[in-house]
């Protein structure tokens, strides 16, 4: 029998115990619907108000937090969120309007999401912008919908390859693979660039586009971005830029003026929202001028001018050849747009453009104090994050081994094994909201475990040792799958 | 504002350290003529500012708590919430964490996402759930995409219900536009049918129907024959379910469902204008590698205790790129631990009378409104908590009309369905006092 740390809300069930009551029906009663099309039993947990706190609150502090301390996990940016986000978005006004309500009584949210939308297209230089993907993956999903029906408008049908650089995230291949495109890997050179004669052998009239994170995932700006981007167009392609990565760009460059065609923002990693232990993020999508007409509908626009008098009416527009809906209603309005609104509004453009060059600053000055130490196979000035190997000539210890290890020094690891062609991969992310002292204590630690693994690779192989739990067993999980709990059977008898 | 914690003098040292003069020395890379573009943006707002402006852009909005009274539901519902769930929301440890990488840190939402997948399988009476969908509707493309995956694109039919909720179906069309499939009964001037009308529908090629329950009427039916027809033919059956119903109603699983997906809003999310929501996907258990989004399993760690991972991660993009059952990576973990502390938080009981006072005040108020001359209901099926009200004029001067009168009224049922101008879709939950239900009744009787 395993031990049990915390029981589950199942387990802490008691029979005839009560949490929150309703109040007493204020109406004549209605006959139920037959029996048959009723349920014999809710098998759901009874608890009082108290045990539910105690539980939850148990279970938060089983977690590490950006709250908590230092979380440079590599392509995700997990930058502090500040505490007024979360006061915004849940003023009363935005938390108490219903969806489908006339546009004439949320013009609040409208004009919101109006200047989203502007702003959006003001920072990264493109001619349009849907709010209504729901994450940075159904972003991608929004994009190359739009990449395919722009060419088969066109009635450009023989178009059915995207290429891909082998850094990419997961993502961008699953993305075409949902529409059924057919994916071509194009490898990176020496310097952590699209390898630009690849590049030109892959580019024909059957190429959709290219899926380009830049800065890609090694970190690195690509130095001939401009011959990529012109490469991908001359052949007739589309440029998609992964905005997962904007991070680095905020005031640097806008990816609409090199170029790019489509893009997703990821309004949880670069302007604040929490990645609340795996979402909602928020995803909105930008485009070129020439993919405007294809954009999930609706739009926010003005639907009655102004005058001096009378504000403009916002309300929604519909492009002329959309691609349709992406999901219900208008986008992560409340959790994901309220709060990256907040904090834009309170960047405005010069606090952008720190937020990138501090971000910048902070990757580059963990590169250099580990440098020596770790081998960084991509070895230039990196943008907000870069990529070392956590392996050691002669030494059995893995990449694995050195983040679970970070873990007993009280800090969240690296990503790891990702990007795929680095070998051991620790991608570092450490965003612009660390300070030095930070910074330096996780440069330290590093250092100390890299001594650790020459002297006492078990310290590496057995960690973490300090924290609550100890390493999984993966492979049970997945052939026992055990994927949920019920009700003990004798449940009712325990009265 | 700014949130950076470095000050000119750690900058400075910073800067040195790595080699460059200035921070814009890091940029080199970036072609030159595009470097450091001027953004055309309103300057910066200090906290306090950006707190009344904002405070300033949510009040111009009519909210249903403190302006208006509403009937409005449609795939969104106003429903109390207890306190409890926001102060556990707040918790930073759970909304500034990541998606649960590292399990020996992580194990707060790894075992709150393993209740959550517990909760929803016993409220749907299914063998196995995801971690969550990004909402509803795209929960119900998802499973399109299951049954495709699942005939390996050989059967191409789609028998889709005209009375599933119409945002959707547009999503539905929107997610399988690249795969050729053939949609079938999704006619809008089908809507009166019932489920006998799609049988007939499914054939060798099928490899999904789906339906919703309650449907976007309100109506409750049994699927277990629609569900054994389309068993027969080897098809696949997703039921769009409301949990709030499934609280009372008999479940899709015990109708046979291979799939129930729906909506849980209703469970503890604020209305916010739309989302972020809560996507909810639950199945049989032989369909588990089929199924896209994260999955939370049970294990041990190496000191024995009982623990939590993600698993079956082999499904996923990060591994499986291309071929992956989907791209879906970020998912909605802060709102499925809203749901679970939502529906601990009553309980049994408490969600019983959750569903008892919104089916009595729904069936009060379709009483009381069908009394009004001109006025009565549609459908004579069973209903949950939404119903559609036949009106004498069109429903978008109904509306029109009530809303002069501080009351959102329901769902124009004319904007999606062409031949039902005049009916309007009316949802009733426990927020509606009797009050309120009679003003509603006493406005529409002057109109």
């Amino acid at each position: 029998m395993a031990n049990i740390i915390e029981p589950t809300i199942f387990e802490l069930s008691s029979p005839g115990r009560r949490g929150v009551t309703m109040p007493a029906s204020d109406v004549p009663v209605a006959a139920l619907p037959p029996k048959e099309l009723l349920r014999s039993e809710l098998p759901l947990p009874e608890l009082a108000e108290v045990d539910v706190v105690r539980h939850y609150m148990i279970l938060s502090k089983f977690n590490y937090s950006v709250d908590e301390g230092f979380y440079p996990l590599g392509s995700c940016t997990m930058k502090y969120n500040p505490k007024i986000n979360e006061d915004t978005c849940r003023l009363p006004g935005f938390l108490f309007t219903h969806p489908l309500q006339p546009i004439e009584t949320v013009q609040g949210n409208l004009v919101l999401m109006y200047e989203m939308q502007e702003w959006l297209k003001e920072i990264s230089g493109f001619a349009g912008v849907t709010l209504q993907p729901a994450a940075g993956a159904h972003g991608e999903f929004t994009g190359v919908l739009m990449m395919a029906a722009y060419h088969k408008l066109r009635g450009d049908t023989k178009r059915t390859k995207m290429l891909i650089p082998d850094a990419a995230h997961g993502t961008n291949p699953a993305s075409v693979g949902m529409l059924g495109m057919q994916v071509v890997t194009i490898p990176s050179d020496s310097r952590g660039n699209v390898d630009l004669e690849k590049l030109k052998a892959a580019c024909d009239d059957t190429v959709v586009g290219m899926m380009l994170t830049n800065p890609n995932t090694l970190g690195m700006f690509d130095e001939h971005i401009e011959e990529v981007v012109k490469l991908v167009k001359d052949c007739g392609g589309l440029m998609y830029g992964d905005g997962a990565n904007l991070n680095a760009l905020l005031g640097i460059v806008r990816p609409g003026d090199l170029g790019f065609d489509v893009m997703h923002f990821n309004l949880h990693k670069t302007f604040s929202v929490p990645h609340g232990g795996g979402g909602p993020g928020s995803g909105p999508v930008g485009v070129s001028q020439r993919l405007v007409d294809f954009l999930p509908s609706p739009l926010v626009g003005i639907v009655e001018e102004g005058d001096d008098e009378m504000a403009p009416l916002y309300g929604f527009v519909t492009p002329k050849n959309s691609i349709g809906r992406m999901k219900a209603f208008h986008g992560h309005f409340g959790g994901g747009l309220v709060r990256a609104y907040t904090y834009i509004a309170m960047h405005g453009p010069d606090g952008l453009k720190d937020i990138a060059q501090y971000a910048v600053l902070n990757a580059n000055y963990l590169q250099a104090r580990l440098r020596d130490t770790y081998h960084i196979p991509f070895d230039r000035i990196c943008m907000h994050e870069f990529v070392m190997e956590g392996q050691f000539e002669g030494s059995d210890v893995r990449a694995l081994d050195i983040s679970k290890r970070l873990m007993d020094y009280n800090f969240h690891p690296p990503t790891n094994y990702f990007p795929l062609i680095v070998h051991e991969a620790l991608m570092i992310e450490p965003t612009e909201t660390e300070n030095k002292d930070t910074l330096d204590r996780f440069a330290d630690v590093l250092i100390k475990i890299a001594e650790e693994a020459k002297t006492q690779p078990d310290l590496l192989h057995n960690a973490p040792i300090t924290t609550q739990f100890g390493r999984m067993d993966e492979v049970k999980a997945a052939r026992e799958l055990v994927l949920c709990c019920w009700l003990p059977e004798n449940y009712e008898q325990l009265v | 504002m700014t949130y950076i914690p470095i000050s000119p003098a750690e900058r400075d040292a910073m800067l040195k350290t790595v080699g460059v003069k200035s921070l814009d020395d890091l940029f080199e890379a970036v072609p030159a003529k595009h470097r450091f573009p001027e953004l055309n943006l309103p300057p910066a707002l200090t906290e306090m500012e950006a707190a009344a402006q904002l405070g300033e852009m949510a009040s111009t909005n009519e909210n249903v708590r403190e302006h208006l009274i509403s009937f409005l539901g449609a795939g969104a519902y106003h429903h109390y919430v207890p306190s409890v769930v926001d102060h556990m929301l707040r918790r930073g440890e759970f909304y500034t964490a990541y998606t649960p990488y590292q399990p020996e840190i992580s194990q707060g939402t790894l075992q709150a996402i393993f209740e959550y997948q517990s909760l929803m399988t016993n409220l749907t009476g299914m063998e196995v759930s995801n971690a969550s969908h990004y909402d509803g509707a795209t929960a119900a493309a998802e499973a399109v995409n299951l049954a495709f995956a699942q005939f390996r694109g050989k059967r191409k039919k789609l028998v889709l219900s005209p009375a599933v909720n119409p945002q959707y179906r547009e999503v539905i069309r929107t997610y399988t536009q690249g795969m050729g499939v053939d949609t079938a009964g999704d006619d809008a001037e089908n809507h009166d049918d019932g489920p006998e009308a799609l049988i007939p529908l499914i054939d060798e090629s099928t490899m999904m129907v789906t339906v919703q329950y309650p449907d976007f009427f309100g109506r409750i039916y049994d699927y277990t024959d629609l569900i054994n027809a389309a068993h027969e033919k080897g098809a696949l059956v997703c039921v769009v379910a409301n949990p709030t119903a499934l609280v009372m109603l008999k479940t899709p699983g015990e109708m046979g469902a291979d799939i129930v997906v729906g909506e849980a809003q209703p469970f503890g999310i604020p209305l916010w204008y739309g989302g972020p929501y809560l996507g909810f996907f639950t199945t049989k258990k032989s369909y588990v590698h089929k199924m896209a989004g994260r999955l939370v399993g049970e294990t041990v760690d190496v000191r024995g205790n009982r623990s939590y991972v993600l698993t079956l991660t082999a499904r996923e993009q990060h591994i499986k790129r291309e071929r992956a059952t989907s791209n879906i990576c970020t998912n909605q973990g802060l709102l499925a631990l809203c749901a679970s502390v939502y529906m601990s938080t009553l309980g049994k009981q408490g969600l019983q009378e959750v569903a008892n006072l919104c089916y009595q005040k729904a069936h009060y108020a379709a009483a009381e409104l069908s009394k009004i001359d001109g006025f009565g209901l549609c459908h004579t099926e069973p209903y949950f908590h939404e119903f559609v009200l036949c009106c004498p004029k069109p429903a978008s001067e109904v509306n029109q009309y009530l809303l002069d009168n501080g009351i959102l009224g329901g769902y124009d049922l004319g904007k999606d369905y062409p031949d039902m101008q005049n009916h309007l879709l009316v949802a009733v939950t426990e927020m509606n006092s009797r009050d309120e239900i009679d003003t509603l009744v006493e406005i529409l009787k002057e109109m």
